[in-house]
């Protein structure tokens, strides 16, 4: 038998097939450098995009946000990321729009959230429209109509590590009144 | 039973809270006698926001706060191409870091490679920063217990756990475990000892003083039956922490 253990961290180690939330810092010829909280930048292709062929680059600058998948990520190179899959369309990966906020939780946090049984993303949707997206890599990007509600669910989001069930109720119906 | 510290530097509210775990050992803390005893020690986990993991950890007075950061990024310079690059730095309470910093620093870093397993993350960097709170003896093994305990909140990968056991032989050769600075000072050799969890093998060791092959062998023997305590310590310490979802 062999087992996968995951344990409570804050860095973030590359792993194959991960998606995760990248910030664009360098564009030098064909690839962008993406910051995604590991040991080294990853590495992704202008080509690596839906619909991008050497005539139609895609539209990224320095300081997008990349929601991408790593291709290559193993401890002896660097890791590479694409935003296509493997039929080559996008299915939700690419350069995430603008506004929005970007926070930094725990990776524990994030596999929590991401269960397929977790409730607090059904109850956090119901409490007002948004959008939102996980990096596996600790990344949560967060839109909501205003900017103060993006930063009061941003907030709830940072919290939820550390409240227990009830707690959480309790914040949620206290929100859902005012 | 165990205390979970919700509050951190700056709380708003209750929707930020950071928790802070901080368990105590059972073990006696009232005046010690001429046999092994270890003072009364307590550790903290995960109390500092920035590095990925942080311990305090606190033997007696003895205090010192560790934090680790890692498997980060590493100059081209410093990299190795099969391992990881482990820095330590300690910081004294009081003024600059001076040459016993840094004979101490290569003490737990030398300890540290034996035990982390820097062929998973070559080509990167496990750094781990150690402030010393409060001196009251037995500094090295603080030192190390919380370099350990901080290492294993980062979740950095190692082979084993390690502990730091201080042993001071008295001029008539009464051995005494964990020694205040008084005790120290007044002892005729003061051994330091770093001992992993697996089988109690040895990993580092640092004395001062004079003493006998057999006060060595003695001296040894004393600090793998202590670091008992110190690793059912961790132990308990880590159950806490994670059994609370």
């Amino acid at each position: 038998g062999v087992y996968w253990v995951d344990s409570q961290q804050k860095r973030y180690v590359p792993v194959k097939g991960d998606h995760v939330i990248g910030i664009v810092t360098a564009k030098s010829g064909d690839i962008f450098k993406v910051d995604v909280g590991g040991s080294e930048p990853a590495s992704l292709s202008y080509l690596a995009f839906e619909g991008a062929t050497k005539r139609n680059r895609p539209n990224v600058q320095v300081g997008d946000l990349i929601y991408g998948q790593f291709v290559v990520a193993n401890k002896d190179m660097e890791p590479e990321m694409v935003c296509i899959d493997s039929c080559g369309r996008a299915s939700g990966m690419g350069v995430i729009g603008q506004d929005g906020l970007l926070f930094k939780v725990t990776l524990g946090l994030i596999r929590k959230l991401l269960a397929p049984d977790c409730e607090i993303l059904q109850e956090v949707g119901k409490l007002y429209p948004l959008e939102i997206v996980f990096g596996m890599n600790g990344r949560i990007w967060v839109k909501a109509k205003t900017i103060q509600q993006t930063l009061i669910l941003a907030n709830i989001l940072e919290a939820c590590e550390h409240m227990t069930a009830d707690q959480r109720k309790q914040i949620f119906s206290r929100l859902a009144e005012s | 039973s165990p205390r979970l510290h919700v509050g951190s530097g700056a709380v708003e509210g209750a929707m930020q809270a950071d928790a802070k775990i901080r368990t105590e050992s059972a073990t006696e803390s009232g005046p010690r006698g001429p046999s092994c005893s270890l003072r009364h020690f307590a550790c903290e986990q995960n109390l500092l926001s920035r590095p990925d993991g942080s311990a305090s950890f606190l033997q007696g007075d003895t205090s010192v706060l560790a934090g680790v950061y890692g498997p980060a990024e590493v100059k081209v310079s410093k990299e190795i191409f099969n391992k990881a690059t482990l820095e330590v730095i300690l910081r004294p309470k009081i003024g600059l870091p001076g040459v016993a910093e840094k004979s101490r620093e290569r003490l737990i870093r030398n300890t540290c490679e034996a035990v982390v397993l820097g062929t998973l993350h070559p080509r990167t960097s496990i750094t781990v920063v150690l402030q010393v709170v409060s001196d009251a003896g037995s500094l090295l093994a603080c030192c190390l217990n919380a370099a350990c305990m901080a290492l294993v909140d980062a979740g950095v990968p190692m082979r084993a756990l390690f502990c730091g056991v201080t042993c001071a032989l008295n001029a008539d050769g009464t051995l005494v475990l964990d020694p205040t600075a008084k005790q120290e000072k007044e002892a005729r050799a003061v051994l330091t000892l770093a001992l992993d969890s697996v089988e109690r093998k040895l990993l580092m060791s640092t004395t001062k003083g004079l003493y006998s092959d057999a006060e060595l062998q003695q001296c040894l023997a004393a600090a793998q039956a202590a670091s008992q305590h110190v690793f059912r310590f961790y132990r308990e310490s880590l159950q806490r922490r994670y059994s609370k979802s």
